[in-house]
């Protein structure tokens, strides 16, 4: 039960008192000497998140395509993963990796290991995949109907047309949603956390650990929420800047 | 007839071995029932924080002041280009226990839940959004239309009420419609704040009944058929807001 409703202020909030008074190390000095282990913990984070990228366009090109193949079945199929995995929390799906995946795969006979890591980037890729399968089927049909047709008239077959005239016209109309999706892709990467995964949240976790200070807390979180401002910041602005000059229209 | 189905679905686990727990025993179906509860309650509380922060921050940002804006802008950049789980653990375990009060015992106990730092956490986060939605929206409102409003007697904050918002809210629609999707994907994050929610709780089943591959399929769909039932919501929204002559 609450008697007293007093609010305590902890000392450590007041500049130069308690935690200071009695030797320990003060806040910032500390995430002065901690910033290298911090850095190294958000090269995994980015690592984590160009590898689910790039993961992510390859299945998401080829799902996203699919939505708007000619083969009614396949296209069902795609269609409905990429609707079925956009609704889906990207948590939830990070679990699913994670727990449902084997450790190792047996391929020919080989036992590859499969780490959590990879399992992690795997589970981050397929949400973003469902985006990127959106992103695709949504630039390929802001293409002209006439492009296709003129395309057929020319003698392109169905593939040549999407990979020699229609892809390479969709990629400058993709950039600004794709950028848009890594930067969400960047700041879900601390998701792995949770699953175990060794990164910049598991490394401040460690030292805050160390230290058992709770005056760290609030400074710790707000400087790693700083490191991800530093990286995200400069990607949206840059995406920006491309929305606003838009790509040429087409006739 | 639920009976009846509790009955199929632990014949079910005794015949095949496929366990799915939460549709036959009673303990384990109100503990997933309240986490559903608590998803649905926390999206619905989140949703409606959000809007409204939306809106007032879209609002300020159309504001005469510098100051204003810069503020409003900072805001949601600064909101949109971090993690929200480092928000809330940032919230809950940075800022918690600095809001606490002595309890019988002396101990300081925090005064605010994980479940409304969450809610608080996940509303500023989609309220960014929301308010670069809303300002495309508001935008995109032909300007004679406003001074239309003024001409009439409205005064500012009246035309933007009841004239520009009404207009901006169906136009930024779809793009709304996204972000609180989102929202209710985001609320599984809680999970990290141990707030009991449905990946939570199904988490606390699969540890006892040790059966992960149904629970994580349970939750799977249980997430699937929450959002699609909500698209569906909003499809049907739309389409009563719908004006004629307005967009498409």
């Amino acid at each position: 039960m609450l008697s007293a409703r007093a609010f305590v202020l902890p000392a450590a909030l007041l500049p130069g008192t308690a935690a200071a008074a009695d030797g320990a190390a003060p806040a910032w000095l500390l995430l002065w000497q901690w910033t290298p282990a911090i850095a190294s913990g958000f090269l995994m984070n980015v690592l984590i998140s160009v590898a689910a990228m790039l993961l992510a366009s390859l299945l998401g090109l080829a799902v996203g395509l699919g939505q708007l193949s000619g083969l009614a079945p396949w296209r069902r199929a795609c269609h409905f993963l990429t609707h079925f995995f956009r609704n889906a929390p990207w948590l939830v799906v990070l679990f699913y990796c994670m727990l449902l995946l084997p450790f190792q795969l047996r391929l020919f006979g080989v036992a590859l290991p499969f780490p959590d890591w990879a399992k992690a980037i795997l589970g981050i890729a397929i949400g973003a995949a469902a985006n990127v399968s959106e992103i695709v089927r949504g630039a390929v049909q802001s293409i002209p109907p006439g492009q296709w047709e003129s395309a057929e008239s020319l003698g392109f077959s169905r593939r040549q047309t999407v990979w020699l005239i229609v892809l390479p016209q969709c990629l400058r109309r993709m950039l600004p949603s794709w950028m848009n999706l890594y930067a969400l892709v960047v700041v879900s990467t601390p998701l792995c956390n949770i699953v175990g995964v060794h990164e910049v949240m598991s490394v401040a976790g460690e030292l805050l650990a160390n230290q058992d200070r709770h005056d760290l807390l609030l400074p710790v979180y707000g400087y790693l929420l700083l490191w991800f401002f530093a990286y995200c910041y400069p990607i949206a602005r840059l995406t920006r800047l491309l929305e606003r000059r838009p790509a040429p229209s087409l006739p | 007839m639920m009976e009846a189905l509790a009955r199929w679905f632990a014949d079910l686990h005794e015949r095949t071995g496929i366990n799915l727990v939460v549709f036959y025993d009673p303990f384990d179906a109100a503990r997933f029932f309240r986490g559903v509860l608590l998803t649905v309650e926390m999206a619905a509380l989140c949703i409606v924080a959000s809007v409204l922060i939306g809106a007032v921050g879209a609002w300020l940002q159309g504001s005469r002041w510098r100051c204003v804006r810069a503020l409003v802008n900072a805001y949601v950049e600064l909101v949109r280009n971090t993690p929200s789980m480092i928000q809330l653990y940032f919230l809950f375990f940075g800022l918690g226990p600095y809001i606490a009060a002595h309890n019988a015992h002396g101990q300081a106990e925090p005064l605010i839940s994980g479940f409304t730092w969450a809610v608080v956490c996940f509303s500023f986060y989609t309220g960014a959004f929301n308010t670069e939605t809303f300002r495309a929206g508001i935008d995109a409102v032909p300007r004679q239309t406003e001074e239309a409003a003024e001409s009439l007697g409205y005064t500012r904050l009246g035309a933007y009420l009841y004239v520009v918002l009404p207009l901006a809210l169906r136009i930024s629609f779809p793009a709304l419609s996204n972000n609180l999707v989102n929202l209710i994907k985001m609320t599984s994050v809680a999970y990290a704040i141990a707030v009991p929610e449905i990946l939570y709780v199904s988490n606390q089943i699969w540890s006892d009944a040790l059966n992960v591959p149904e629970m994580m399929n349970v939750v799977l769909v249980s997430y699937v058929l929450l959002v699609s039932g909500f698209n569906a919501l909003m499809a049907r929204i739309e389409r009563r807001l719908r004006v004629p002559g307005l967009g498409c």
